[in-house]
This record gives C-alpha cells, structure tokens and sequence, in this order.
C-alpha cells in the first residue's frame, strides 16, 4: 500500500488555487493607479507650490466645517488612457467623497499634463451646483487662467468659485451643515426599531413558552448533557488582533465620507 | 451540573427545534439563496437610472432644438434628424421585460444611439454660429445635455457591471443550482454593447 498520489501534488494545487484568488484580487483592483486621498488637495502633479496648497487646504476645511460638504481639490499627471469624466466619476467614487447619506461631495480634477479639467459633483450637491454652473465656474473662472499659464491661479479662483456657489443660499447651507450634526430620525426607522423590539419580544415569547413547557414536562427525568461552555473558545485573543487592526487606517486624519456621483457636473479643456 | 438542573436540559431539548430552524434560515442565506433575487434588483435599480437619465436628455431636446432654431435655420435637416430621433426614442415602450429580451432591448439602444449621433451633429453644427454659441441659453442648455450624456454613460457602466454580477450568479455555482431550483424564471439579463455604426469607420462625404 502505498500514499495516495494526491499527496505529493498539494502543495502544487495550493499555490495554483492561490495564484488563482491572487489573479481575481489584481483584476478587480487595479483597474486604474488611483493617487491615495492624503488630504483635501492631492497634488500628484506638483503644480501646487506650498503656500497655495496650504490656503486652498484651510479654504476646503473650513467649507466641510460650516456645511459639511466634501470639497477635494487633485491634480494628476495623466489619465491613464480615459476621459476626464471617466477617470474623475471613478476617482469620486473610489474616494468616496461626501457624507455617507448625503454625498454631498465636489471634486476638482485638473490635469495639466493632457490640459483636461472637471468639475465632479455628487448626487447631494447636484441641487446647488447643477452642470450649467459647474460649467459656467470652469469656462469663466478656472479657463482664462490656464490658458494664461497660470494653474495654481486657475485652482485658486475655481475653489473659491465653487465654495462661492455652495454658500450662495444661507438657509440651505445651514439646513445642510444642521442635517450633518445629527441625522434626524426619519419614519422608516422607527418602523425599524419597533421591527426589532417585536421580533425580540416574540422570539423571547416562544422561547420562554418552550423552555416552560420543557421545564413541566421533563421535571424528575434526566435531560440531555449541557454543550460545552463557551469559555473554551479564546475571546480575548479575538478581542486583541480585532483591535489592533482598527488602528492602521485614517492616517492625516481625512478620509471620504461614503459619498458617491453619478456623473453630474461639467469638464472643460484649454 | 446536569442534575442540579434537569429543568434547563430539558429546556434545552425543547429549544433545539426553532434554533436548528433559525440554523438552518442563516446557513441557507449564507450558501446565497437570497443572491439571485437581491441582485437582480440592482439590476433593475440601474436600469431605472439609465431610463431616466435617458429621459432627462429627451426633455432637453426640444428646448434646445428651439434655441438654435432660432440662430441658424439653414440646418433645418439636422434640427428634423434630431426631433424625428427623439420621437422615436421616445415611443419605444419600455418596461422591466425589456431588460431580459434580446429584441426589445435592441430597439431601444438603436433609437438611443440614433439620437445621441443626431444631438452630436447638431452640437457639431452650432460650433459653426458665433452668435448661438455666445447665447448664454444655449450655453446653459449645451452645458447639461453633456452632463446628461455623462451621466447616460455613468448610468450605463453601473447598469453593465450590476448585470455582470446578476448573470455570473445565474451560472456559476452554486447560484446556478438555485436558478435551476427556485428561480427558474429568472433570465439572464441584456446589456449594452457597441452599435455597429460605431464600430464603422465613419464615412466622409465632402459636396
């Protein structure tokens, strides 16, 4: 008797099943080498001198400050073979700009290098900056300057034509900043916790009924032997790797807020 | 422990059936019995977006048509091309059926890329006015038809990657032992593809 032939070549199928898992990873990943979001301005084609960089970083933090919109300023060395509207609708949504319900993020991408621009703009904002102002902002604001030369100039005055735009109504710039504090209860979920609260009370119910009825049936017969207790089972490890892992995300301390776009907005070139 | 309370193991013998029950409802949830429904209506979610991006671009037509109407009536012919697309787009009926039949489905994206290529001319047309393309209307109004075409084409990659997902569910497994089980009437769903026109070098024709 000898050991089955299967044996020697596990370690063969193994790495065939892992260079196969592998393969699905890279394909669903790297569709296109999208800059990480480092901050409210990535400026992965360095056209931003420091200065400029600092101020627009404080404009748009001090606009997700007052209404809680997701504005992100990115320059990029190219676009990988795309449109511009294509690689920034991707980028937005990889960045997942705006608040989570209320993806009320705006994406500026400018790239010098293929003299494209667009002006992505999330479901949550399309309201106050619809595509024909999102035009508008980048025909007469951010074009003279980049035919001028001027890219950080251009930046500059889209910013702040867009952040111009968003605070343009106080009333809806102060119901949007009010909605992100504290999200109001809406009817749908207090059907949910009521759904809850009755499931629990009728489960609770049956189980009770079962566990009484057991208990007067069985009384003075020996039961079943209890399973194992669950103190074998090691929580505590669990519980530690669990929590070191929570720590390694959120570096710089900005992250995209669950937002999406569908597409709105408007792009130009020069 | 057990003799000190027979009641509880009792009690336990009794709670075995509704929490193999709830076993059971977990683990057949857990090998995907609920992944055909749930991604056929994201599928169906994304149609409806591509629907109404597509309408959002048939209520912007006429306003434009009457714009440049106004600035440059010798292209009549391309102002008719663009109207009788869109009354033909338009008067495709479309319903949740028309996603799971091929000729339908067909119809429908050869009336739309009809209108796209007409609404393409006319907006290649215009570029040749001076004074239509300094009109601050039809400027506005150029503005969103390329944003509804951008979402058009937003629209239809996610409408094509949630079909994606919904037919490799239908046949692979173990989706497919379900599709062949209690879904039976599920059918793989159409997508977008290239129109042929496009695929064709374009023709130029100088007279």
């Amino acid at each position: 008797m000898h050991a089955p032939p299967v044996l020697p070549r596990l370690p063969a199928l193994l790495v065939l099943a892992l260079l196969i898992a592998l393969a699905g990873l890279g394909a669903a990943r790297a569709e296109f080498a999208f800059p990480a979001l480092t901050g409210r301005v990535v400026d992965a084609a360095q056209v931003l001198p420091p200065a400029a960089r600092a101020a627009l970083e404080a404009k748009l933090a001090a606009q997700e400050a007052r209404t809680s919109d997701q504005f992100v300023v990115a320059t990029l060395p190219s676009l990988e073979g795309t449109s511009v509207e294509d690689y920034a609708n991707r980028l937005f949504r990889f960045w997942k700009l705006g608040q989570g319900e209320k993806n009320n993020g705006v994406l500026l991408l400018v790239v010098p290098a293929e003299r494209r621009v667009r002006l992505e703009v999330g479901y949550g904002v399309e309201g106050v900056l619809p595509d024909a102002v999102a035009s508008t902002i980048i025909q007469t604001a951010i074009l003279p300057d980049f035919r001028a030369g001027d890219i950080p100039g251009g930046i500059e005055k889209g910013a702040d034509a867009v952040i111009e735009v968003l605070n343009l109504d106080p009333a809806e710039a102060e119901q949007r900043a009010r909605a992100a504090a504290s999200p109001a209860m809406s009817g749908d979920d207090w059907g949910h916790i009521l759904f809850v609260v009755l499931m629990i009370a009728f489960w609770g119910f049956v189980l009770y009924r079962q566990a009484r009825s057991g208990n007067l049936r069985m009384r003075g017969r020996r039961g079943a032997v209890l399973p194992g207790s669950t103190a074998g089972w090691d929580w505590s490890r669990r519980g530690n790797s669990g929590g070191n892992s929570g720590g390694g995300s959120g570096g710089g301390g900005f992250s995209g807020g669950g937002g999406s776009s569908g597409g709105g907005g408007a792009s130009g070139s020069w | 422990m057990t003799s000190t309370f027979p009641g509880l193991a009792g009690a336990w013998r009794r709670l075995i059936a509704p929490l193999l029950l709830i076993a059971l409802a977990l683990g057949l949830a857990g090998c995907g019995v609920n992944n055909i429904p749930t991604n056929e209506e994201k599928a169906k979610a994304a149609w409806s977006d591509v629907l109404n991006q597509y309408q959002r671009r048939a209520e912007l037509i006429p306003n434009l048509v009457e714009t440049v109407k106004g600035y440059a009536q010798h292209e009549s012919q391309v102002l008719t091309q663009v109207t009788e697309a869109r009354a033909k787009a338009t008067s495709i009926k479309v319903d949740a059926s028309t996603i799971t039949d091929p000729e339908q489905f067909k119809q429908f994206q050869q009336a739309q890329s009809q209108l796209s290529g007409a609404l393409g001319r006319l907006i290649a047309v215009s570029e040749a006015y001076p004074d239509l393309k300094a009109n601050q209307n039809f400027l506005a109004l150029q503005a969103q038809i390329e944003g509804t075409e951008n979402r058009i084409a937003v629209a239809r990659r996610d409408y094509i990657e949630a079909v994606r997902v919904y037919n490799t569910e239908l046949r692979t497994f173990p989706g497919v032992l379900w599709a062949s089980t209690l879904y039976r009437a599920n059918k793989p769903m159409e997508t977008f593809t290239i129109p042929d026109e496009q695929t064709k070098a374009p023709q130029v024709k100088f007279n």
